[in-house]
């Protein structure tokens, strides 16, 4: 299942300069594993040791927070949009 | 002179230089200012502050600056206000309003966070500057970018207030209005910041701009004479200004300014959007995000993005935190208009019920000194109000008229008046 995948500045050094890149899965872990697998050692940039998405990252599944979906699980199809989004202070 | 070390993620501890850097390419942590408090404390006296212009500026040594600052020079340094009339509502015996709804230009808190962060990024030689904000940043910013003659792009929510939306145009920003919340407009600002290399003040220059936040504190500590207040309310969003009030005081003990007399810290939200309370009542770290739905909008940040750092700060200095009905965020505003003439927006009149809520549970005590952040202005936020306030009587222009209406509204009072 080929999906878009938007890296944030902080991870393009993974991904040579790339700001979108493909990648297969039916899932967001799965996602999240196949880029390990085309591009080492970006997993533990978004992950911590326990697998769960690190307390500063957003992941977002066609703009809504896979934190609203179900999380890792977060089924993909075909053509889907992920951003990995750094968060970001505002208000007070 | 400077005394900013470099810069230091949060969660890893991992170091980086004076740049326009705002997450840690570690692990994502936030990126926070590292000083010379030995160099501070040797440089930084109550007399020198004493003698220094009435804005926020007066506490530079403690600001992530390396030249003299160009923006802001009239910002900060808002009144203390005495709030006796509030205090014998709430049943305290010292209460005091840190009123950032009148600081310069553009009333809010977020006058402070800005002047801080266009002068760092004329620092590091942005022309444009831009945000995402819930209203208030985006009106300081525009302010701040005309008056320095910087580009200005501001990106918001649909649905402000009228009064945030022309409160930002006037400056002559572009002002782009985004489909969706906050937290909608904050991601897409991500990925424009990432792209057009612009100083987003909110964004790449977030480790400067929260540093504005510590002089909100600065102020209430030489205000009250250089002691900190024992208890101190504050709303938070994001999770800023808690966080920075904490690191503030810390920092005045650290350079000798103040005695740690111990200052209990609490967060104020709307129950519409309340992710941070519901963690710190759970007694949890994580934060689950939530889709806003309250009248205080410049609060209503589902997705905090430093509120694991508002709970740290709150429990760390032994306060509390409460969320309050939008019913009670309006009477909130009205009580603190009515009793102390102070006129300011649903995020303020959170922090007042809040204040009100937390005393009447006993979290904050009736004998101690309380100081609550009142931090933006109500004229910014009027359809918010206009339903719950009483409309003018409208009469001919005859004396019989009137008397008919003052018998109507006071008849006890009624024959003394018209003897006398």
């Amino acid at each position: 299942m080929p999906v878009r995948v938007r890296m944030p500045t902080p991870l393009r050094k993974f991904t040579q300069g790339a700001d979108e890149v493909n990648a297969q899965g039916t899932n967001v872990k799965a996602i999240v594993d196949d880029l390990e697998k085309s591009y080492p050692g970006i997993k533990e940039r978004i992950c911590d040791e326990s697998g769960k998405v690190r307390r500063f990252v957003n992941v977002y599944v066609n703009g809504d927070d896979i934190r609203f979906l179900q999380n890792l699980e977060t089924a993909l199809k075909e053509g889907d949009n992920i951003s990995i989004v750094p968060a970001i202070a505002g208000g007070y | 002179m400077s005394f900013v070390t470099g810069l230091q993620c949060r969660e890893c501890g991992q170091e980086y230089p004076k740049e326009p850097l705002h997450v840690c390419e570690t692990c994502f942590g936030p990126l926070e200012i590292q000083y010379d408090y030995d160099g501070i404390k040797k440089s930084m006296s109550r007399e020198k502050i004493a003698a220094r212009e009435r804005n926020l500026w007066r506490y530079r040594e403690l600001l992530p600056i390396d030249g003299e600052p160009s923006v802001g020079l009239y910002s900060g340094f808002t009144p203390l206000v005495r709030a006796h009339r509030l205090g014998k509502v709430l049943g305290v015996r010292e209460l005091y309003i840190k009123d950032d709804s009148v600081n310069h230009p553009t009333f809010s808190y977020k006058d402070r966070v800005v002047s801080v962060a266009i002068s760092k990024a004329i620092e590091f030689g942005f022309d444009t500057v831009s945000c995402a904000s819930t209203g208030n940043l985006a009106n300081s910013v525009a302010a701040h970018a005309a008056k320095a003659g910087l580009n200005c792009y501001v990106f918001i929510p649909d649905g402000l207030e009228q009064g945030k939306i022309i409160g930002s145009a006037i400056y002559g920003p572009k002002t782009v209005s985004i489909k969706g919340n906050y937290d909608d407009v904050n991601r897409l600002c991500s990925e424009i910041g990432d792209k057009y290399g612009w100083a987003f003040v909110n964004v790449n220059l977030r480790p400067y701009y929260s540093e504005g936040a510590k002089t909100h504190g600065f102020e209430v500590a030489e205000q009250l004479g250089w002691k900190l207040p024992k208890h101190i309310v504050v709303a938070s969003a994001g999770g800023t200004i808690l966080p920075k009030l904490a690191k503030g005081f810390k920092e005045l003990i650290k350079v000798g300014l103040v005695e740690d007399t111990g200052c209990k810290i609490y967060s104020a939200q709307a129950a519409g959007c309340a992710p941070i309370i519901n963690a710190l009542h759970k007694g949890t770290d994580l934060i689950s995000p939530v889709k806003p739905n309250t009248i205080a909008s410049s609060i209503a940040i589902g997705n905090p993005a430093d509120g694991y750092y508002v709970i740290q700060a709150v429990r760390e200095s032994g306060g509390w935190g409460e969320s309050v009905t939008d019913e009670e965020i309006l009477d909130g505003i009205k009580l603190l208009a009515q009793t102390e003439g102070i006129f300011t927006e649903p995020a303020g009149g959170t922090e007042v019920a809040v204040t009100k809520k937390l005393i009447e549970n006993g979290q904050i005590p009736r004998d101690e000194l309380i100081v609550i952040g009142i931090t933006g202005n109500g004229y910014k936020t009027l359809e918010t109000v206009a339903a719950s306030v009483a409309q003018p009587f409208t009469i001919n222009a005859t004396l019989q008229d009137f008397d008919e209406l003052f018998h109507q509204l006071q008849p006890a009072a009624n024959m003394k008046a018209v003897a006398s």
